[in-house]
């Protein structure tokens, strides 16, 4: 049951993009179309549940003072498996993600599991969280970049669906990412007030 | 003309906050009164210039030297990290007016994500030296350029009479989407 609960928490309740406010530099930067949104949700969830993994593993002999700089090292190396396995196997992606795959190291949500909850819990639970947290962080991205890219550009996943012609390509510009994820919030205040 | 054109698409045209989406959440945490955007901006400013100076300098001369390209991400986090804690020691020692306008900005921007993407930018945009300053000059005024404005105007916000599901952050996303659609009329000046 408590394992469920860990897991549950970053789907919606502590959804980290729309109801933290933390994270949010990739998710509104390549949410332009939904599979580099897809793209970016994997390379975050692989560095978040591995990193929770090893914190919680070595939690008993990290010394207090300092542990965020272990945190981040932990991290960086992880970051940086990623960005060379996606340089290696996906180039198109990662020139498409750009400089913000090697940002995934100060991505908030990362460090602020590592420090809130990997440290003080079995791994079990923490390899659980990493999982739901980064669900809920994929969630939040790719439900903007499908938005975006069907309002922007007519498709989804890259599968034409109306003439790109009459679709807002203001919505693929930097801009439409505002609007995107001002309106999804809008909405989930309001729907909160009813369901929850 | 060059180095002109590389600070004008940097501080404009390319701004690091309304166009890359880079350190936002300094942008939407800080912007609530002008005297703290103002303080975050001048931090900002002095830590980027020293922090991507330094980070070049290492990646040049130490990392690529020793083909050690791929321990960059770890590099530069840990010495931007070390430079701030410095920053701020010689600061309180040697500056104590300026320590007391700015000092409690500078441990924050350790995690802000601008000061790291700037250093990894201008190592990925293959910039010498003094293009690299210039770069990392206009990154830093664009910044807060767009941050105090967007300070003046969520003062201002505070007090309009705003739908109630919009209140908080979703309007202040929606400003952001006007700033940034202003910003995209900058696109193509000057040929860049």
């Amino acid at each position: 049951m408590n394992l469920w609960k860990d897991f549950n928490a970053g789907l919606i309740k502590e959804n980290p993009v729309l109801r933290l406010m933390i994270g949010l530099c990739p998710v509104l930067a390549v949410s332009n179309n939904a599979v580099n949104a897809l793209g970016m949700s994997v390379a975050v969830a692989f560095v978040l549940i591995c990193s929770n993994w090893v914190v919680a593993a070595i939690r008993k002999v990290v010394p207090d003072e300092i542990r965020i700089p272990i945190f981040i090292i932990i991290i960086s190396t992880f970051v940086t498996i990623s960005d060379y396995v996606m340089q290696a196997y996906f180039l198109e992606l990662h020139h498409a993600l750009g400089v913000f795959v090697p940002l995934i190291v100060v991505n908030c949500i990362i460090l602020g599991r590592a420090e809130a909850f990997a440290y003080k819990n079995p791994v079990l639970n923490s390899i659980l969280d990493g999982i739901g947290m980064s669900l809920g962080f994929a969630l939040a991205l790719v439900s903007i970049g499908v938005i975006r890219e069907v309002l922007g550009a007519g498709s989804v996943f890259g599968l034409s669906l109306f003439n790109p012609a009459v679709a807002a390509t203001i919505m693929v510009l930097p801009p439409g990412a505002f609007i995107t994820i001002g309106f999804l919030m809008a909405a989930l205040n309001k729907m909160e007030k009813k369901v929850l | 003309m060059e180095l002109f054109g590389i600070f004008f698409a940097a501080f404009l045209i390319n701004n690091i906050l309304l166009i890359r989406f880079i350190a936002l959440c300094s942008f939407f945490g800080v912007s609530t009164k002008i005297g703290t955007s103002i303080g975050m901006s001048f931090a900002v400013i002095f830590v980027m210039t020293i922090s991507s100076a330094v980070s070049w300098v290492v990646y040049h001369f130490v990392l690529t030297p020793f083909h050690l390209e791929f321990l960059r991400t770890a590099t530069f986090i840990l010495t931007i990290a070390a430079l701030v804690q410095l920053e701020e020691l010689y600061m309180k020692k040697m500056v104590p007016n300026l320590y007391r306008a700015m000092g409690i900005y500078l441990p924050l921007i350790t995690t802000n994500c601008a000061i790291l993407a700037v250093a990894f930018l201008a190592i990925d945009y293959k910039y010498n030296f003094l293009p690299a300053m210039v770069y990392s000059l206009g990154v830093s005024f664009g910044y807060s350029l767009a941050m105090v404005l967007f300070a003046y105007i969520r003062e201002r916000m505070a007090l309009a009479p705003i739908p109630k599901w919009f209140q908080g952050y979703p309007i202040a996303f929606i400003t952001a989407a006007l700033m940034s659609l202003a910003f995209l009329g900058f696109t193509g000046m000057f040929g860049l």
